[in-house]
């Protein structure tokens, strides 16, 4: 139980040493260019029709407010963090005056909904089979669908969602092509609704899943392949371990852990990927939002998606970190 | 060298497949010094012409020439790719050879930056770095924000290979014998490391074209230097699905996806040239 409390206090620190970094990358990345985003905001306002002098400087001065005004780079700094530990963006520009942290709130269940369901399934789906094929490596019907991993794993999201996109709503349209669910339902517990957000959410998962399920095939294929050659399964396949059994809990399970800690490492490349999903099919996540924020010229709510994105996905990452050891119990006693 | 090579090709599918695909890219992407028309000249061919024998994959609602305009986007999301690809390397190929072999306390920091940079989620960072810089985002600012940002995963593996090379006999041996270190690193350990990190260029390409075009799709990059996705991304604001020009998408969502195989096909075979084992089984198997 002790080493586990290390264990845990170790991540802790790793999870904030990421939100550190990646927040001071995003205080950078607005800070240190030689552009002032409050006068590109104020211009970029400015340019959609006739806006009075008097609430132009009104827009300015609420943006230098919500950018930080100090005397130096350093007490901005701590004016940004500060911010950022009340989650207070400020009201968004292109939604005035609704808060950003009210946007953002309202976008994040859906993709935490869709990236969720997709990452799971995609990661059993393509565990499982992978397995499978690592283990009869001479079946016919596993080698053409690692053919057809091998094809689809490299092809990028955006790619993918625009050719079932194509596909399913264009040339066979039986499913919607955009949006979270249908316009003119109430939202509530309905059964109704629930269809009608799961019939939505079909295209961006499927999406999602058949992007994501190739990389976990390959690499279980090929970590069970391996496995099927150790010693300690020989030894079981010899001493008359039914099939079934030496498959799911001596050869599986230990290939199993590796691809949980690939699973953290790669929550990152996965949230890339929604993004750019929920923007092809209109899907009223945080992706979407941040698009629109950025052809809006919405300085407050671009930076409040991406500081919320930072921390959310590290803190995805140090969940399963902390799960990892009450999987896989070499690591209480080794950490 | 050569004698590899030979077995590559002729034993390894995958290899000879990534070889024929990537030599049509790169010979579409050579035929763009040959191209009549200047790249971001538009208003050139007769406007909206299917595929036909004088215009091989059609013209676009901007009267380009597809078949052209898409041999300028291949050479220039190639040479994104390759020079991300480049630049990261030599970040990780350094980041991973010190931390595996000083190890200790140098290790467990490069490592816990490691760690942070895989973690922490790119994209929003450079629609927020597009967001602020707009037009002074060129495409080779771009690649070089990509490039520091890319290099962790591969670092990690490079180490790791560094760490298991460390505790090798034959190292022992060299060590005893008398050579220097930077020597062992050079002669005898890069040999070992140098597929991987072939391997992983291929791969980092992949990466880095795959967010270029996300990016360039949604208008996020410099949509007038002619890529992949700044291709997508122009047929989308003439909404030429809506009016039918399907070849406007279709044929450089084709080349890039073939891109993407061909490249990913290289980078497996040269994971099968790091582990010899599985390429002897495949020998003995035809």
């Amino acid at each position: 139980m002790r080493s586990y409390a290390i264990y845990v206090a170790k991540r802790v620190l790793q999870f904030a040493l990421v939100v550190f970094v990646g927040i001071s990358i995003t205080f950078l990345i607005t800070h240190l260019t030689p552009i002032d985003p409050v006068e590109h905001a104020v211009a970029q306002v400015s340019t959609f029709g006739f806006s009075s002098p008097e609430s132009i400087e009104l827009l300015r001065q609420s943006l230098k407010e919500l950018y930080g005004v100090g005397d130096n780079l350093w007490e901005e700094y701590l004016i940004f963090w500060r911010r950022l530990a009340m989650l207070d963006f400020g009201p968004s520009l292109s939604a005035f005056p609704t808060p950003v942290s009210e946007l953002i709130g309202r976008a994040i269940p859906w993709t935490i909904g869709l990236l969720t369901v997709s990452t799971v399934l995609s990661w059993f789906i393509g565990n499982i089979l992978g397995g499978l094929a690592g283990y009869y490596s001479r079946n016919r019907i596993l080698r053409i669908l690692g053919m057809i991993m091998m094809g689809l794993h490299p092809v990028p999201y955006y790619i993918v969602a625009f050719v079932l996109l194509i596909v399913f709503t264009f040339l066979l349209p039986i499913l919607p092509s955009s949006g979270g669910y249908e316009m003119n339902l109430a939202t509530g517990w309905t059964p109704q609704f629930v269809g009608s957000v799961l019939l939505h959410s079909i295209l961006p998962s499927l999406s999602l899943i058949l992007v994501g399920v190739g990389s976990w095939f390959m690499g279980m294929r090929a970590l069970v392949s391996n496995i099927v050659t150790d010693d300690y399964v020989t030894y079981a396949a010899l001493a008359g371990v039914p099939e079934k059994r030496l498959v799911t809990s001596y050869v599986m399970r230990n290939a199993f852990l590796p691809q949980i800690t690939g699973l953290a490492m790669s929550i990152g490349a996965i949230f890339n990927g929604a993004v750019i999903t929920e923007q092809v099919f209109g899907y009223p996540g945080i992706g979407r939002l941040l698009v629109e924020a950025v052809h809006a010229a919405d300085y407050s709510l671009v930076l409040g998606i991406t500081s919320i994105a930072i921390i959310a996905v590290s803190a995805a990452v140090f969940i399963i970190d902390i799960i990892y050891p009450l999987i896989d119990p070499r690591v209480q006693v080794s950490q | 060298m050569i004698a590899v090579l030979r077995d590559l090709f002729r034993y390894n599918g995958e290899f000879a497949i990534g070889c024929v695909i990537m030599a049509i890219i790169l010979g579409i992407a050579a035929a763009s010094f040959f191209s009549p028309y200047e790249p971001i000249d538009s208003y050139l061919v007769a406007l909206d012409a299917p595929p036909s024998l004088e215009y091989v994959f059609g013209t676009n609602s901007r009267g380009q020439d597809i078949f052209w305009q898409l041999t300028f986007a291949i050479r220039n999301t190639l040479a994104f790719g390759f020079i991300v690809a480049l630049i990261s390397r030599i970040l990780s190929l350094v980041i991973g050879l010190i931390s595996g072999y000083v190890g200790g306390i140098v290790d467990r920091i490069l490592m816990s930056i490691n760690d942070t940079f895989i973690v922490i989620p790119l994209f929003p960072l450079l629609v927020l770095l597009y967001f602020v810089l707009r037009d002074d985002m060129t495409w080779f600012v771009l690649a070089l924000v990509m490039a520091g940002l890319g290099w962790a995963y591969d670092a990690r593996l490079i180490r790791s290979v560094m760490i298991s090379l460390r505790t090798r006999e034959f190292t022992n041996t060299s060590v005893f014998s008398g050579m220097s270190m930077p020597r062992i690193v050079t002669q005898e350990h890069l040999p070992y490391v140098l597929p991987i990190v072939f391997s992983t260029f291929m791969n980092n390409m992949n990466w880095s074209i795959g967010l270029e075009v996300t990016l360039a799709v949604l208008g996020f990059t410099d949509v007038d230097t002619p890529t992949i996705g700044g291709m997508i991304f122009w047929a989308n604001q003439h909404s030429a699905m809506v009016s039918g020009v399907w070849w406007w998408y279709f044929f450089p969502t084709l080349f890039v996806t073939l891109t993407f195989i061909g490249l990913f096909l290289l980078a497996i075979s040269m994971n099968e040239y790091i582990d010899p084992r599985s390429r002897l089984d495949r020998m003995g198997n035809s």
